[in-house]
Formats: C-alpha cells, sequence, structure tokens
C-alpha cells in the first residue's frame, strides 16, 4: 500500500540549521548533513533542504553542503529556495539533490517549471505555493491567494489556479504552505489542503501550522494530503520521526514504519 | 570487481545513481559510448521522465551494444524507465521499441488514483530471486512514476497501486527495478549491494 510521507524539513542559511529538529547526542546540532542523515535514520520519508538566505553570495556555500547532505543520503532529498534559473537548479542536481522546489521564480517566470521538467523529469519539480485566505478574500479555501518573496507580496493568483497550471507545466508535486496556519502549530489547513488535493491530479505535500501527531492524521485523513512537511514539530514533545509515525499510524493512516 | 557502466541516455540526472553505487562499493562509471559498453563487466540503465528518451541508445548505438553485453551474460540492471525498456515498449511513446526481453508492453496507470505515483510502497516478493536476496515481502521503496509494466512471468516483486504492477522483473543476468533502489533507504542499498555482486 502506498503509505502518507513525512517530510522533514530543514530550514538553512550559511551552511548552518537555523531552526528544526534538535536531537540530543549529535556533534554538531547545526550540520545540515548530520540532521539530515539522523532524520533519514529516525524514519522521515524525504528530507527538504530549505535555503533561507538565498543570497547571492549565499549560493556557493549551498551548494557545498547540498554536496555534504547528499553524499550519505539515500531517500529523496529536495533544495529549495533561490532556484531562479535552470542553470541554478542544474548546480543543485550535480550537487546531489533528487528534487528542487521553486516557488517566486516560478511565478515570476513559469516557464521555468517547463524547462527543468523537461530537462530532469517531472518528478525533479516541486512547485511552492504560499497561500493565504484571510487577506483579500473572503475566506474560503476556493479563493485563497498566492504570495511570493516569504508571503511579503501578494500576486492576485488565486492558489488552485496557479496549482492547475503548475502541474500543465509538468511539476510533479505540489508543496501547499498555509500563511494561514504557518507557525500557530493549531494544525494544518485541511480545507485549504483538500481544496487544492482535488483541484489536481498530482501529489500534494501539505505545510503549515503542524503542532501534533494529530494534526498531521487529520491533513492526510480529511485533507486529503499525500505527504506532510514539517520543521519545528520535533520541539514539542515528539522526540523523532519513527515517534510521530507510530502515532499517525494508530489513526489508520498508511506508514513506512522500517523495523 | 568488475566495472559497472552507468548509461547516460541523457533522461535525468545521475548522481543519485552514482553516489548509491559508490556507497556499496562499486567501481562505476557515466557512460554513452558504445565502445565502453561492449568492454564493461555490468551495466546498469537508469532513467527517469519520458519513455521516448530511450530513442537515444537506437540513435547512439546503445542498443546493439547492450545486446551483445546481455547475451554475453554481462549483469544488466534497469532502473525506472530502464526497467520499462526492457519490455517491447510502452504507450507512452509507441515509436520507441523496447528491448523486448521482457514480453509484453507497459501502459499508464489506470485512472481513479492520483498519477504519478509518488511515495513510498510495499513490496511482495517472490522467492529466488537474487537480486532481492534478503528483501522481504512487506518492505517499503520509493518509486516516482505514471506508467508501469504488467505482471508477467518473470516479475519477481508485486507492488499494488490500484491495480498490481511489476516492482522487479528478473530473468538471469537480465534484471529491472520499477522503484529507486538509490532512493530507498537500506532496503535500496541491499538490492544495489546484491547487484554489484554479482560482478566479483
Amino acid at each position: 500500500m502506498l503509505t502518507k510521507r513525512i517530510i522533514a524539513c530543514l530550514d538553512v542559511s550559511g551552511g548552518r540549521v537555523v531552526k528544526g529538529v534538535q536531537f540530543v547526542d549529535l556533534v554538531d546540532a547545526g550540520d545540515p548533513a548530520e540532521l539530515a542523515a539522523r532524520h533519514a535514520e529516525a524514519g522521515a520519508d524525504e528530507i527538504v533542504l530549505l535555503d533561507i538566505t538565498a543570497t547571492h553570495e549565499g549560493r556557493g556555500t549551498l551548494l557545498q553542503t547540498v554536496k555534504q547532505t547528499a553524499k550519505r543520503l539515500f531517500v529523496p532529498f529536495t533544495v529549495g529556495g533561490g532556484v531562479r534559473t535552470l542553470d541554478d537548479a542544474t548546480a543543485v542536481f550535480d550537487a546531489g539533490a533528487d528534487k528542487v522546489s521553486i516557488n517566486s521564480a516560478a511565478l515570476r517566470n513559469p516557464d521555468l517549471i517547463d524547462e527543468i521538467g523537461s530537462r530532469f523529469g517531472a518528478q525533479a519539480v516541486i512547485v511552492a505555493i504560499d497561500a493565504r485566505r484571510t487577506a483579500n478574500t473572503a475566506g474560503n479555501a476556493v479563493d485563497a491567494e498566492v504570495f511570493i518573496q516569504g508571503g511579503r507580496k501578494a500576486t492576485g493568483r488565486k492558489a488552485i489556479e496557479w496549482a492547475r497550471e503548475a502541474e500543465q507545466r509538468g511539476a510533479g508535486e505540489i508543496l501547499l504552505t498555509s500563511m494561514d496556519a504557518d507557525g500557530t502549530r493549531a494544525g494544518f489547513d485541511c480545507e485549504l489542503t483538500a481544496t487544492v488535493s482535488s483541484a489536481v491530479q498530482i501529489p500534494v505535500i501539505a505545510s503549515g501550522g503542524a503542532g501534533n501527531a494529530q494534526h498531521f492524521s487529520e491533513v492526510f485523513l480529511r485533507g486529503k494530503a499525500d505527504a506532510a512537511l514539517a520543521a519545528s514539530i520535533f520541539h514539542f514533545g515528539i522526540v523523532d520521526a519513527r515517534a510521530l509515525k507510530e502515532e499517525i499510524a494508530r489513526d489508520g493512516v498508511p506508514m513506512r514504519l522500517p523495523c | 570487481m568488475a566495472a559497472i557502466a552507468v548509461v547516460d541516455y541523457k533522461a535525468g540526472n545521475l548522481t543519485s545513481v552514482m553516489k548509491a553505487l559508490e556507497a556499496v562499493g562499486a567501481n562505476a562509471t557515466v557512460t554513452d559510448d558504445p565502445e565502453v559498453v561492449r568492454r564493461t563487466g555490468m551495466i546498469v540503465l537508469p532513467g527517469v521522465g519520458h519513455f521516448s528518451a530511450t530513442k537515444f541508445l537506437e540513435e547512439r548505438g546503445l542498443r546493439k551494444a547492450i545486446e551483445e553485453r546481455i547475451n554475453a551474460g554481462v549483469p544488466f540492471l534497469g532502473i525506472c524507465v530502464g526497467l520499462q525498456w526492457l519490455f517491447h515498449g510502452s504507450t507512452e511513446d509507441a515509436a520507441s521499441q523496447g528491448l523486448g526481453a521482457f514480453d509484453s508492453i507497459c501502459d499508464r496507470f489506470a485512472e481513479g488514483k492520483k498519477i504519478p505515483h509518488v511515495g513510498w510502497n510495499s513490496l511482495t516478493v517472490k522467492d529466488g530471486s537474487h537480486l532481492l536476496r534478503g528483501v522481504e515481502t512487506g518492505d517499503f521503496v520509493y518509486f516516482t512514476h505514471s506508467y508501469r509494466a504488467p505482471v508477467i512471468h518473470d516479475t519477481v516483486a508485486i507492488t499494488e497501486y490500484g491495480e498490481p504492477f511489476t516492482a522487479a522483473a528478473e530473468r538471469g543476468n537480465v534484471m529491472g527495478v520499477q522503484f529507486h533502489p538509490e532512493k530507498s533507504g537500506a532496503v535500496g542499498m541491499k538490492i544495489l549491494r546484491n547487484f554489484v555482486e554479482m560482478g566479483c
């Protein structure tokens, strides 16, 4: 049976993990390579490395980080943040990433989706959508609006329409972040996730709002998510991905639980 | 240990496959040169994306070189599209011919499920596979694909996604996996190690 995926996200700046899961016995808790390996061992189904600085001078450092992290990681590995061109994507793939996540750059230049998809395959392209339904809309999930530049700039586009266009252009997956839920730890926006997930054929990864295992179960069962991403949940009483997945599995959600 | 030729037919990124082969101790080289293939002791044909990319194998003379090596008994592993290429062809691109080592054609998943099939799914393993030695029914591996090979006589592992399909096939030295062993954690590394050891 196809299982729902739990994706661990590492926010990286200047080659260091700046927030996210902290294992107690790490030699270096800020080292992305070590943290990624630990997440994978603990049962995370995928690893996302998000470059949150994404400045020009930071790119070289990022590629080094990607290379180090990919070296001993044998689960799917996505890199996001600052991928603006096919060349950027190529450099990230050459460094060992399996997928790139593109956000603002795809909205500015939607052809980027086609370009990366036709060169590296649709499975290698994740289009990340930051959506908000409380501002400028009536609050309906179907009207949720897409924001770019880390949520600072409204685009006037509806999330479901942009998700459909991304799919048509050859995106392999959608990474949907609810800006309303993000940071609240009060649960994913299940309605928004279900709305977008039902609008496309490709898998949708839910992001934003994870606080406990129950929230994951809800977004899989009610929100029709194919995968869910979390960064900070592991701070709040749940030790690692394995413990989290065991709890979600008890709610009847298919999980990969390696022995 | 026999050298492995990882055949590059310009379909996606080979970094992950190379990294995983190196991690299990293989001596692997990326090549698109039929003469290199003719000298190699083992062949891996990776590949993601569209079946039409396999045309390159024909155009570049790689198909003939691979066929010769397979007939000479060299272990061959196809991954993802590389597995599908071992069949007669795929409805994804009727104009491209597969090798025809396995007697059927690949087709798109039936409607009703999300396509592509992406994520970790479980295997039902048949006894007697050399490639899957030590892999058990219920073990999970990572898939990402829209087209699938039907279950045939040479299928050694089946996965269900709306319907049963071939996750792995094996006949003598000809082997293929629909999933990505290089991305399937410890289970995938075990499979790659099994393959690499066939060249010892």
